[in-house]
């Protein structure tokens, strides 16, 4: 057993040599000559180390964090190579299909003459392409999104162009909603206020926080928001989308100049496009090359004019929801301090999941808030809810509420919403007496720490952060995605798969989102399938050294 | 003279030597002293303590500018009780014409219910994007029920009304495109014109001639290069009632043009939706205006219907788009499931009583006859709209009059009426006029409006005297 374990990792140590600029070499031999040391017993946290120097590749080699557990391993070459081929036959096919079959869809009435309302090839894309596996996607729902979650049956008769309910219902493991800490619950103390505030006003306000929806429960909500990020103020919006699309602009000037990490959320995007602002982008969580880009700002300054920057804004998330990493953000910090920079946080996906109390990227790393001079996020994953905030100074925030689009224009927030967000939060941070939300957060990271272990374990590739509870498993071809997702869903397990437009070409995926409210009976159902198609369809792509002892999943009581 | 023979013959060697064999020799040369010149000077210490003087003269601007903390906005009226007809400002029980509550439908104890059957069904939150396990069976029927209320093709649902707009226009328009304008358009419009980028020609408020001067002068600068007639899309953009004047669009009249210059129509109908129309279907109900003749609607969950969000809806060829090109759309999470259902049962009270909308009608034009007898305002808004903005008699500055507005809607709510100034932000294209807005309500009775605006033109006649 230990032999081939050490040929595995030779041979991983083998293919890094073969990168140029890392020199991981020597840290991933080391581990290994500390494992040939150790008999079967306890190797596992040793070895996990090892695999640590062999994950991060190429991409963080240079970043010196202390919370190293990134991965992103590359693709073997057959494989790229495989994808791209695969792509382009599906492409070919689609073209042969176009030729042969008129397609299944409405065509624009009473426009004749009329400029195209859409590109060709967007046209055909969709229609030939994407339509193969439009079945993976839009799936509808009739039940809680919690860690169980009922989908309707529907058929496809005609490959993909219209689809069909059956009247059957299949109950499958969640995995794939927003719902880390499992607060989508249609009973319990979120529900049971929820519905209390219902009764006393209503479910809509018709008017915006500065005109007269500015119910109390908005303040009161606010208030517990910057309490519980430990920052000065919050303000609240009614979506989270807009949080970032209607704020940015705002912020972000004529002037300034944007330094935005290349895998950010479409609506940072968007809110940056509407700002007027410069945008550069940087290659993912990469931290030198951000200070190259920010030196390079500094030094040239802004363009024709060559006069200073304005203001310089770093803008990242704190974990990615597509990538599965975290943000390197004390490294961040200390960049945007040493170049004066201002750094725009958004915590979408890690407010409530994230650190020991919950309270997003900041707690995770132990870093103090307020070096972070805007922080963002939504109410929408962790919280079981909708909307938005952001966070920050007292300054910060009263600007906001005198600029901010949403502030001024967009309704407020829905008072039901509001209190679900009030009662989990205060959940979260024990206000209510109990360790429920403590409870919570731990079996979150539990369940992250296991379902990742025993991915690798099995051999797929997995991107991200160890500690990360979005889990990207790589299956690369187009074609595979498709299979994944459907054999899943006849295993009874919602998964979510992501391609091309969404994602690089290379890179499709099956995205799982990890939640406090699965068991590890659930998990391990869901493991065992994974790996029972891993073989079947050929996932095994890793080359890192795997695991050969049971994983562990810590109960309640036992400290990690 | 022997050593003028040794450099004549040098050169003479010189001029044997082929040519190539030079270029062989200089090339290789240059290139290394390149290199070398590269390896030697950039990292040079001068530059680099360029750099560092630089970052250290830096001073950016400050995150963000001083706002004085008496700044109004800082200090938004509070409302403590549900807002209905009656609505508690600042501990002030009022009779609410300020906020879009048209149909009454926010005090509703039916919908009520509803939406506390969902929650005990489905939970609070939807926790996910349409595309991933966030399409709830309830979205489904909303969509179906809109597209059947407004006998189009199909619906698509958003989860905010101001995002959903924005995010509608931006998925048709793009680059290169022309879009014409109504130059007094909403805020969440320009909006989704920013984003699209689009070629864009504003044209004055409900003026059809100007539109069409635009568009003769857009084609006459085509003809020179007939290539791209055919090929820019254009489309025309405006509300059914506008927000920001309360007037309606003179739908008819701008159909015919975008049919003769082969423009695409796309109407915002947040307000005219809901109020417009026998059935109120809207602002193509009240023109009789066929509605394949629109290329899509674009409307609000959160004025009429009294839940929070938005659709559009049109034929299925339009539609279909926004499942994937609206950003809105496929990056957000979906409509929490209660305000999906609140806005089922809305359309429900909606489809069985007619007479919701001939009290409203009623109701407006009870409003629009009092204010016409006013001193002190003018109403430049459709008698039909529910939205009607009050504007002085008397000329004043921008921000003078605007004070003096604040002031009377002040001493109205003193006086238990609910009338407020909209609030506007200093980014808007064309700053509105200062005024005072009313929500006319069917649940308002007329004598309601007539003792409303009776105490407003007596709080007026206190502020301007």
């Amino acid at each position: 057993m230990a032999t081939t374990q050490t040929t595995l990792l030779e041979q991983s140590c083998s293919f890094l040599s073969s990168a140029t600029h890392c020199t991981l070499n020597k840290k991933a031999q080391q581990p290994a000559k500390q494992h040939n040391g150790f008999s079967n017993g306890h190797a596992a946290p040793i070895l996990l180390e090892g695999s640590n120097g062999i994950k991060t590749k190429s991409k963080d080699c240079q970043v010196k964090s202390s919370k190293n557990k990134e991965s992103f391993e590359k693709v073997p070459f057959i494989t790229a190579a495989l994808t791209h081929f695969g792509f382009y036959v599906l492409m070919l096919l689609g073209f042969i299909n176009q030729l042969l079959f008129t397609p299944n869809v409405a065509k624009e009435k009473f426009r004749v003459g009329y400029a195209p309302l859409y590109e060709n090839f967007e046209q055909f894309y969709l229609r030939y392409v994407y339509r193969r596996i439009r079945d993976c996607w839009n799936r509808p729902i009739c039940s809680v999104p919690g860690a169980k979650v009922t989908l309707m049956d529907r058929i496809t008769k005609d490959h993909g162009w219209t689809f069909e309910f059956t009247g059957k219902k299949r109950e499958c493991i969640n995995l794939g909603s927003y719902n880390y800490l499992g607060f989508a619950e249609s009973s319990g103390p979120c529900a049971i206020t929820s519905i209390d505030t219902l009764r006393k006003y209503g479910c809509a306000t018709g008017s915006s926080r500065l005109e007269l929806g500015n119910l109390p429960i908005h303040d009161e909500l606010e208030k517990l928001t910057a309490r519980f990020l430990g920052v000065e103020d919050a303000i609240v919006f009614g979506m989270g989308f807009a949080t970032n699309a209607l704020n940015l602009p705002s912020l972000v000037t004529k002037g300034c100049l944007v330094l935005s990490d290349e895998r950010n959320h479409a609506s940072i995007i968007l809110g940056l496009r509407l700002s007027g602002a410069i945008t550069r982008v940087f290659d993912h969580n990469n931290v030198k090359h951000l200070e190259q880009r920010l030196k390079t700002a500094i030094k040239e300054g802004q363009p024709t004019t060559g006069e200073p920057w304005k203001k310089i804004f770093i803008v990242v998330e704190g974990v990615y929801s597509m990538e599965g990493s975290i943000v390197h953000l004390p490294e961040m910090i200390e960049l945007k301090k040493k170049y004066k920079a201002y750094l725009y946080l958004d915590e979408a996906h890690s407010t409530g999941a994230m650190g020991k109390h919950g309270r997003g990227i900041c707690d995770y790393y132990g870093v103090d808030p307020r070096d972070v001079d805007i922080l963002m996020g939504t109410f929408t994953k962790s919280y079981g809810s909708a909307g938005g905030y952001i966070a920050g100074s007292k300054a910060l925030i009263n600007y906001l509420r005198v600029h901010s689009h949403a502030h001024t224009y967009a309704v407020s927030m829905s008072p039901p919403i509001a209190q679900q967000i009030i009662t989990s939060m205060k959940i979260i941070a024990g206000e209510d007496g109990t360790h429920d939300g403590a409870k919570r957060i731990k079996q979150l990271a539990r369940n992250t720490r296991y379902f990742r272990q025993r991915l690798n374990q099995i051999g797929v590739i997995i991107f991200g952060s160890e500690d990360s509870p979005v889990v990207p498993m790589m299956v690369y071809l187009y074609s595979k995605i498709g299979s994944v997702v459907r054999t899943l869903t006849t295993r009874n397990i919602a998964a979510v798969g992501v391609g091309f437009p969404a994602t690089p070409l290379m890179e499709g995926r099956i995205r799982f989102c990890l939640s406090a409210a699965h068991t590890k009976e659930q998990l391990d159902y869901v493991l065992d399938n994974i790996e029972e198609l891993a073989d079947t369809l050929g996932l095994k792509y890793s080359r890192k050294s795997r695991n050969p002892n049971p994983i562990e999943y810590y109960s309640d009581s036992e400290t990690e | 003279m022997g050593t003028e023979h040794v450099s004549l013959e040098a050169i003479s060697i010189l001029s044997k030597i082929p040519i190539y064999s030079v270029l062989f020799t200089v090339i290789p040369l240059f290139i290394g002293w390149q290199f070398l010149k590269r390896r030697i000077t950039p990292e040079n210490e001068s530059s680099e303590s360029d750099f560092d003087k630089k970052l250290k003269d830096w001073r950016p601007d400050q995150l963000v500018p001083d706002i004085s903390d008496d700044h109004p906005s800082l200090k938004p009226m509070t409302v403590s009780s549900r807002i209905g007809k009656y609505i508690t400002i600042d501990g002030n029980e009022c009779l609410n014409l300020a906020t879009h509550n048209y149909l009454g439908l926010v005090g509703s104890k039916d919908i009520e219910n509803e939406a506390i059957q969902t929650i005990k069904n489905y939970g609070v939150g939807s926790c996910g994007p349409r595309g991933f396990y966030g399409t709830l069976d309830v979205h489904l029927e909303l969509e179906k029920r809109i597209a059947e209320f407004m006998d189009m093709e199909e619906a698509v649902v958003y989860s905010y009304g101001f995002s959903t707009i924005s995010s509608a226009i931006a998925a048709y328009c793009k680059r290169k495109d022309m879009v014409f304008v109504d130059e007094k358009v909403n805020f969440s419009i320009q909006k989704g014109l920013d984003a699209s980028r689009s070629n864009i020609k504003y044209f004055k408020h409900n003026d059809v001639k100007d539109l069409e001067r635009l568009l003769l002068q857009e084609k006459g600068l085509n003809k020179k290069n007939s290539n791209n007639v055919e090929k820019t899309r254009k489309f025309l953009i405006v509300e059914g009632i506008y927000m920001n004047t309360g007037k309606i669009c003179p739908l008819p009249e701008l159909v015919a043009l975008c049919r003769k210059y082969k423009l695409r129509i796309f109407v915002d109908e947040s307000i005219s939706f809901g109020t417009l129309g026998t059935h109120g279907k809207g602002v193509t109900e009240h023109f009789n205006v066929p509605r394949h003749e629109i290329d899509m609607i674009m409307g609000s969950l959160e004025w009429a219907m009294g839940s929070i969000g938005g659709f559009c809806v049109g034929s299925s060829f339009v539609i279909e788009h926004h499942r994937l090109s609206g950003l809105g759309y496929c990056f957000s999470a979906s409509l929490p499931p209660l305000l999906t259902t609140v806005a089922t049962k809305a359309l429900d009270i909606m489809e069985e009583d007619d007479e919701l909308f001939k009290t409203l009608r009623e109701n407006c034009s009870t409003a629009h006859c009092a204010i016409k007898k006013s001193k002190y305002f003018e109403c430049f808004s459709d008698m039909k709209s529910p939205v009607k903005h009050l504007v002085l008699k008397m000329l004043f500055k921008h921000n003078e009059g605007a004070l003096l507005l604040g002031e009377i809607s002040k001493k109205c709510i003193e006086q238990k009426i609910a009338i407020i100034t909209p609030a506007y932000l200093d980014s808007e294209r064309e700053q509105p006029t200062p005024s005072l807005r009313l929500c006319i309500s069917s649940v308002l009775t007329s004598s309601d409006i007539e003792r409303a605006l009776n105490i407003l033109e007596k709080a007026a006649s206190e502020v301007l005297m």
